[in-house]
């Protein structure tokens, strides 16, 4: 276990310089993601083609490991449908938990397997998947309109 | 050869030998336990009477005829009498055990609080622990009492003539921390219960923070309730006081039923029992009275003022010593403050700090330290916190020292 292996430079990099940070407006869904025992906050807006995500963007406050997840998120999941992205975050989520594990996070995670580290440090999991749970809030939000013809309010915690 | 006239020097290492888990490694490296706020360690005498009782006094209390009962009573019942001593209370109906600071204070709010109603009002202050802010909210809820606030200003200290303007008949009560567990602040207690009880309000102190750095004296203070844990005075977790005045207390209904806190039960009328028994329904936490009296022998014999002084000490120079590193910020500059320094380093979030920080042994507490008003008012979403104790030592803080340099190092 080691704090390079955490901090590693995709994570310090991401959180110095965060991708896709902002706000889309006008846009087809958001969710507000809130972790009030650290004090993290971040807002996802997106854009969809069906379900298909087009354009994301996130915005808030939170330590590097927090935000640089949201940032590398954001990268990962532009272009990609409903389907693939719920994949994606159960492999992200399965990475992030294997608590001891030592062997290499699966391919097909990217980037995001930088976050690889986080499974060392079981108090930061929660940092890691705040985004990934607020984007699973924002699209259940946009399915649910799209079922209902009408507003719904999404509260994540 | 002069003769040793001084009294002897505070001997830290001798201390730090009475915490067995001051001895263990955390990731291979020294444990440097800044985290006593949260919840202080326990000497070696408190572990081992708590392992004494258990071996051999345990069982139930105020029920048995049989030795081992009676037993078990008198070590209970030592423990409210050793509690009685340290606070200087009137009498040992004036002790009640709880869970906890957090449970006293809801004691107060649900069996005290029953008599407020509309336009009756609670005052606080910004720099209360949630414990001390929640159960007057729901209080007020209840009841439609209303809560006030008293600002606090830039360096973290309570705006007394706020505080003094705050105050009117409508007080019924006005309830403050003693010392600010997120700030350290030390609080002018005098002038506020003085100016409290001019309005006819009666105060409650939150001594969790304070109880196991200076010493108390309840009657000298002139307050009405006073609480406290026992695990931020070394002693076992799961245990608290109240103290209330007696004709306070004689005033109050009972707010839990059960055993031990009634007379006679019948479905006609049940009569509740005498004070302190009336406010402790159900079998009590024995053993946690029992290492609590212990843990206030142990803190007595090393003397308060002395742990006072230590800490104060170390206060001074780990203010220093932080002061020198840039981009880190205190947060609570109060002129008058206990062992706590609060603070944010630049570019570095307070939870990363933690982990950091907890790589190299040092365990800081990062968060909002249950002060979220606080921490709105300094606009922070977290600050990271070293706070001392009888056993902490200069190494403490260069190892708290050395690690900022690594969280540095790794942030760039």
């Amino acid at each position: 276990m080691d704090l390079k292996d955490l901090y590693r430079d995709v994570i310090l990099d991401h959180n110095k310089q965060p991708r896709n940070f902002g706000r889309l407006d006008p846009c087809d869904t958001s969710a507000d993601g809130n972790n009030p025992l650290c004090g993290d906050r971040l807002t996802l807006t997106l854009r969809l083609e069906g379900d298909r995500v087009t354009a994301i963007r996130f915005e808030g406050k939170g330590c590097a490991i927090s935000t640089a997840s949201a940032s590398l998120m954001t990268e990962a999941v532009k272009g990609k449908d409903e389907a693939a992205i719920t994949r994606l975050r159960d492999l992200v989520h399965q990475t992030l938990t294997a608590h001891g594990e030592t062997t290499l996070p699966p391919a097909e995670l990217g980037k995001l397997a930088a976050l690889a580290g986080v499974r060392d440090y079981p108090a930061r999991v929660k940092c890691a998947s705040l985004c990934w749970h607020t984007l699973g809030a924002a699209l259940e939000h946009h399915a649910q309109r799209h079922a209902d013809h009408g507003p719904a309010t999404v509260s994540t915690e | 050869m002069s003769a040793a006239v001084t009294p002897l020097a505070y001997d830290v290492a001798r201390v730090r030998a009475d915490f067995p888990i001051l001895g263990t490694t955390v990731r291979g490296k020294r444990l440097a336990f800044l985290d006593t706020a949260a919840s202080a360690q326990r000497p070696l005498a408190v572990i081992e009477a708590v392992d004494r009782y258990e071996r051999s006094s345990h069982a139930n209390v105020h029920r048995g005829v049989y030795e081992l009962s009676q037993n078990a009573t008198d070590a209970f019942e030592g423990a409210r009498e050793r509690v009685r001593r340290f606070l200087n209370a009137s009498s040992i109906k004036e002790i009640v055990f709880t869970r906890g600071t957090t449970e006293s204070i809801n004691l107060v709010a649900q069996a005290w609080g029953r008599r407020l109603g509309p336009g009756d009002e609670i005052l606080i202050t910004w720099m209360e622990h949630h414990a001390n802010i929640v159960p007057w909210q729901m209080l007020c809820e209840r009841t439609g009492a209303v809560l006030k606030v008293a600002p606090i200003d830039q360096r973290g200290e309570l705006d007394l003539e706020a505080f003094r303007a705050l105050l009117s008949p409508r007080t019924k009560l006005a309830a403050f921390t003693q010392v600010s567990n997120a700030l350290g602040t030390v609080l002018p207690i005098r002038a506020m219960i003085d100016a409290a009880r001019a309005v006819g309000a009666l105060t409650l102190l939150d001594g969790a923070q304070a109880v196991a750095h200076e010493r108390v004296d309840v009657r000298a203070l002139g307050c009405d309730f006073y609480v406290f844990s026992s695990h931020k005075l070394y002693g076992p977790t799961g245990l608290g006081v109240l103290w209330a005045r007696e004709a306070v207390l004689r005033e109050m209904p009972p707010w839990q039923g059960g055993g031990d806190m009634i007379l006679t039960v019948s479905f006609a009328k049940t009569t509740y029992n005498d004070l302190p028994y009336r406010f402790e329904a159900g079998t009590p936490h024995i053993s946690g009275a029992v290492g609590l009296a212990a843990a206030i022998d142990y803190l007595e014999a090393l003397g308060i003022e002395r742990v006072h002084a230590h800490e104060q000490g170390l206060l001074a120079r780990a203010t220093h010593a932080l002061r020198a590193i840039a981009g880190l910020r205190i947060i609570g500059e109060a002129k008058e403050k206990a062992g706590v320094v609060s603070f944010t380093l630049e570019g570095v979030h307070p939870h990363d700090l933690g982990t950091i920080l907890d790589d190299e042994g040092v365990a800081v507490r990062t968060g909002h330290h249950c002060a979220m008003p606080v921490m709105e008012f300094f606009d922070v979403p977290a600050t990271a916190r070293a706070s001392f104790g009888c056993y902490t030592d200069d190494a403490d803080l260069e190892q708290l020292v050395y690690a900022l340099g690594r969280a540095r190092e790794v942030f760039g």
